[in-house]
């Protein structure tokens, strides 16, 4: 890139025409002078954006990579010498000498600031070697066409598109350039261009183009062009519906994996063994709390490896949990057996003394659990509709649980055991299965699941000492609703609620969903005491 | 037999209540008897995730003043209970502080609902409440000395900045905060105050989530539709507690970044930022009257004090990572604003501390020398607006030149030109 002309940024002010004279003029020198780098660096924000232009349409290459620093906030100031700061060494901007910057101060950003840099810095990318910073570069300037129409950016992207940058671009970063240039040209006099520009910008589904597509329409007079902007305008209308209903849907689902897995645990400890355990969402809490020590054991002694710590987290909190519980079920619960109130108080009081024992041993504040880069972010699936990965791992990973459980109680020796002491306890004592045995294991089992929910809610929520309290209410709800003692009935139970949650926050908001849900439900229960899916025969 | 042990218990009796009686007027009369104060914040409970680093600032200052000799040449004697983030709890146990303990002063409170639990209590058994965090103003009593922000040493030169070229030169606004009462009384005065600059109710979103809320999903993709219409947009967040977390991780995962929306929150410090990736989140705004990151030497020291203390205590997580943050700044003033009162008034009587309080100055970690006002029990405070750096701390990016008085009766509500400008007991 260095040494040809790259295109300029200018905006609205007048005067940065004259600037514009001073900085051809110095742009001979190719070179940084230290005013210059210390303008950028220090004062108020109009004269640093001032100075970021001036020393963005220079040819110097040490200006540019002061610009780069600055928008990675890398940029030090040592007295009156700015420095660039990389990994513990600094080099002097303007010389590019390797000097010792131990005393440096970082120089303040703000988000004015990175916005002209992040402008400044497509379009120094956009003539750049890599296809996909070409791109990125390309978009970042149609954002910014369809946000602040900018006649003065409008004839650097003309010009970039036109020969002989033109060649220079790839296809899709074109693509992208030319619909930055089809925003100014839908205010164009020419009618033929206007009618261009609202095809062009027809396939770009966002409600930005679609503003100023039904802005264009009310000042439009040539029918043809009308129609043309009309038929925009309902295109992105019918995409953005569609994104509406995706996201909601989406959104439903992933509240019900989270509802499905804090439940799942429950509906065997509850569901199949009976056991009422107001401890369940501490069950939780200890799976989230044994994920953070993991994180942090693995920031500390495998910090290679930290990317995936989370599957080291899954089998330990899995262990974690289920010990805890079959603790629980050999001191407490089995001297209580055919006793619901006074399980309900003990399990209650259990989980006051494993709330009080993880505030002692963490402290009472929330604990940090760093996702791995592969969490976080997201994937734009339509324009307009971002969804994150970490929701999206959420969703299979409640789906893998599920199969798992369902292929343990179905499949197993265990699982037979299992539903053999549910269903008839004395008939299975007399064919010789530990019964004992076999509640220890299930509760144990079911108390896991728990610990897997904790490991997921981690990754979405706080991790804190009652972090289970917030939990245990959806839990009993999923499965009372879903039917005591039917897996099945948990999963559609908990997928059903997330979805119709979701779609009446979408119109009446997050305090008013939740009460809706909590009616809904007193509704279905007075309806169908049995939950929805009950067992039908003897047994139920 | 029978008689006998009948005296026996009547004699012990008179012994006992005798005791008792001299007990409790010693501590009142006997000058070497230490000072009890009370610590009134939730350690357990929702909001202990804030409230318990307010008591181990208390705990610090105590330590310091005693280091010093005390007041009036007696010790200080901290009276810590846990009202469990329990609103009725808080109201009866500053009844147990004023009654039973003896208190001179109780420091305490987080969440305006529990003061408002606690105000009826102190106004009728005199006593006196130093409240640190910054609220929705609305209330003078004269048994509070408010030493947080009231909202316009917060919210309206935050909204101001955010309106400024600096800030983005927002013109549509998202108001989201949790539902009770500060956010939506902090929300009423901001629709107020932007229907004054010119901003029409179409451009501002309002929408409240419970307590404890954990799925922003919705309502951050409404925030997107709402900011996709061409005009710079901005949110400003009243999200109490630790819903923070999860909101400001969608805000990072739905990649809605501070340099197109930008949020400014009024409740988010250093504490409630130690639970989340900072990273996704730079340039995201914070306004307050004080923050971690400012260079100066009541600062230096201060948060020196603050690190061997927690290393010294052993207080689970500053252990490792000391942080301070405004409303710990503020209990740190208030109590050393309670000292230098007494000491000023010789006295720990209620009444003459508070004659006394008008007007004391104090050398914040701030960096401001600030002054308790002469009438309104409110500080007069400095404002700085910060923005989240990729460690969890603050940048300041903007501040006040001068010290902003308080104005606890906003003038954008409607009738609060009547008020008067002094403490007036709630009933």
């Amino acid at each position: 890139m260095s040494g040809t002309p790259t295109p300029f940024a200018f905006r609205k002010h007048i005067g940065w025409c004259l600037l514009l004279l001073g900085a051809l003029w110095s742009a001979a020198a190719h070179a940084l002078s230290p005013e210059d780098a210390w303008a950028l660096a220090e004062g108020d924000t109009a004269t640093r954006i001032e100075a970021l232009h001036r020393l963005a349409l220079s040819d110097s290459q040490r200006a540019h990579d002061l610009i780069r620093a600055l928008a990675r906030e890398a940029v030090q100031v040592q007295g009156q010498q700015v420095l660039i700061a990389d990994h513990g060494r600094w080099i002097d901007a303007t010389t590019g000498a390797a000097v010792d910057g131990a005393g440096a101060s970082a120089v303040m950003l703000n988000n004015r600031l990175r916005n002209a840099l992040e402008q400044s810095l497509a379009l120094l990318d956009l003539f750049d070697p890599d296809p996909m910073r070409q791109q990125a570069a390309a978009q970042r300037l149609r954002e910014s066409q369809l946000t602040r129409p900018d006649p003065v950016l409008a004839a650097q992207i003309e010009r970039a598109l036109s020969p002989p940058y033109g060649q220079r671009l790839a296809a899709p970063a074109r693509l992208v350039l030319e619909q930055a240039q089809a925003v100014v040209r839908l205010g164009s006099s020419d009618a033929p261009q206007r009618l261009a520009a609202a095809q062009v910008l027809a396939e770009l589904g966002q409600p930005l183009v679609r503003n100023r597509l039904a802005e264009q329409l009310e000042r439009e007079s040539d029918p043809a062009v009308q129609q043309a902007l009309r038929t925009a305008v309902a295109a992105i209308d019918r995409s953005l519906a569609l994104a509406e209903v995706v996201r909601q849907v989406f959104a439903g689902i992933s509240l019900g994996s989270i509802l499905l897995l804090v439940a799942l645990g429950l509906a065997i400890t509850y569901g199949l063994l009976g056991v009422i355990n107001m401890a369940h969402g501490e069950l939780i809490m200890i799976g989230a709390y044994a994920t953070f020590v993991v994180h942090a054991l693995f920031q500390q002694f495998l910090p290679g490896w930290f990317e995936w710590y989370l599957l080291a987290a899954l089998p330990i909190a899995f262990m974690a949990s289920a010990l805890v519980g079959a603790l629980m079920e050999r001191g407490v619960i089995r001297w209580l057996y055919g006793r619901p109130l006074e399980t309900l108080l003990a399990t209650w009081g259990i989980s006051l003394i494993l709330i009080q024992l993880v505030r002692s041993t963490f402290g009472a504040q929330n604990v940090a659990v760093v996702s791995p880069q592969w969490m976080s972010g997201g994937v734009e699936v339509m324009s307009g509709l971002t969804l994150p990965w970490n929701r999206i791992f959420i969703i299979a990973f409640a789906a893998a649980v599920v199969i798992g459980v369902a292929l343990f109680i179905g499949r197993t020796r265990m699982g037979l055991f299992v539903r053999g002491v549910t269903q008839n306890r004395p008939m299975a004592a007399c064919m010789g299965v530990n019964t004992a045995r076999v509640d220890t294991l299930a509760f144990a089992f079911g108390s896991g699941i728990a610990g897997l929910a904790g490991v997921a809610v981690s990754q979405i929520g706080n991790v804190a000492p009652d972090l289970g309290q917030q939990y245990i209410i959806d839990s009993f709800m999923v499965v009372v609703l879903g039917g005591v003692g039917q897996l099945a009935g948990t999963v559609y139970a908990a997928m059903g609620l997330g979805v119709v949650n979701k779609f009446i926050e979408g119109w009446a908001g997050a305090v008013l969903a939740k009460i809706a849900v909590l009616v809904l439900i007193i509704l279905i229960i007075q309806k169908r005491p049995q939950g929805l899916f009950a067992l039908k025969g003897r047994s139920a | 037999m029978q008689r006998r042990t009948t005296l026996k218990a009547i004699s012990a009796a008179a012994a006992a209540s005798s005791v008792g009686a001299l007990g409790a007027s010693a501590a009142l009369a006997n000058p070497n008897a230490p000072i009890r104060i009370g610590v009134l914040h939730s350690l357990s409970g929702t909001m202990a995730i804030s409230e318990t680093a307010l008591k181990d600032t208390v705990l610090m200052a105590v330590e310091e003043i005693n280091g010093r000799g005390g007041v009036l040449g007696r010790r200080l004697e901290a009276v810590v209970v846990d009202p469990a983030s329990n609103w009725p709890l808080f109201a009866e146990l500053a009844r147990r502080l004023l009654t039973q303990d003896r208190v001179a002063a109780v420091f305490g409170c987080w969440t305006s609902v529990s003061r408002k639990a606690v105000l009826p209590v102190f106004e009728e058994l005199n006593g006196l409440l130093y409240y640190p965090v910054q609220y929705e103003g609305e209330e003078m009593s004269p048994n509070v000395f408010y030493t947080g922000a009231a909202p316009n040493q917060q919210a309206i030169p935050a909204v101001e900045y955010l309106m400024s070229p600096d800030g983005g030169a927002a013109r549509r606004f998202v108001l989201l905060g949790t539902d009770y009462v500060y956010p939506r009384t902090t929300n009423r005065i901001l629709r107020a105050f932007l229907r004054t600059r010119g901003v029409g109710s179409a451009d501002i979103m309002e929408e409240y989530t419970p307590f404890g809320h954990s799925d922003y999903q919705t309502i951050i993709a409404r925030i997107r539709q709402f900011a996709g219409q061409g005009v710079k947009t901005t949110v400003i967040s009243t999200i109490n507690g630790d819903s923070n977390v999860p909101f400001y991780r969608e805000l990072g995962n739905q990649g809605v970044r501070a340099t197109d929306v930008p949020v400014m929150a009024f409740s988010v410090g250093e504490e409630e930022l130690r639970g989340v990736d900072t990273r996704p989140l730079v340039g995201h705004l914070a306004a307050w009257n004080y923050f971690m990151s400012l260079q100066n030497p009541a600062n230096a020291e201060f948060i020196r004090k603050w690190t061997a203390f927690a290393r010294a205590r052993n207080i689970a997580g500053h252990r490792e990572r000391p942080l301070t943050s405004d409303p710990m700044e503020a209990t740190y003033i208030g109590i050393n604003m309670w000292r230098q009162a007494v000491e000023q008034a010789r006295s720990i009587e209620v009444d003459r501390v508070r004659v006394a309080m008008r007007g004391q100055t104090f050398q914040a970690p701030s960096g401001f020398q600030v002054r308790m006002d002469d009438r309104n029990h409110h500080l007069h405070k400095p404002v700085f607006v910060g923005e989240v750096r990729a460690d969890g701390q603050f940048n300041v990016v903007w501040r006040t030149r001068a010290m902003v008085r308080a104005q606890p009766w906003s003038p954008f509500i409607e009738g609060n030109d009547r008020r008067p400008e002094t403490p007036q007991r709630t009933r």
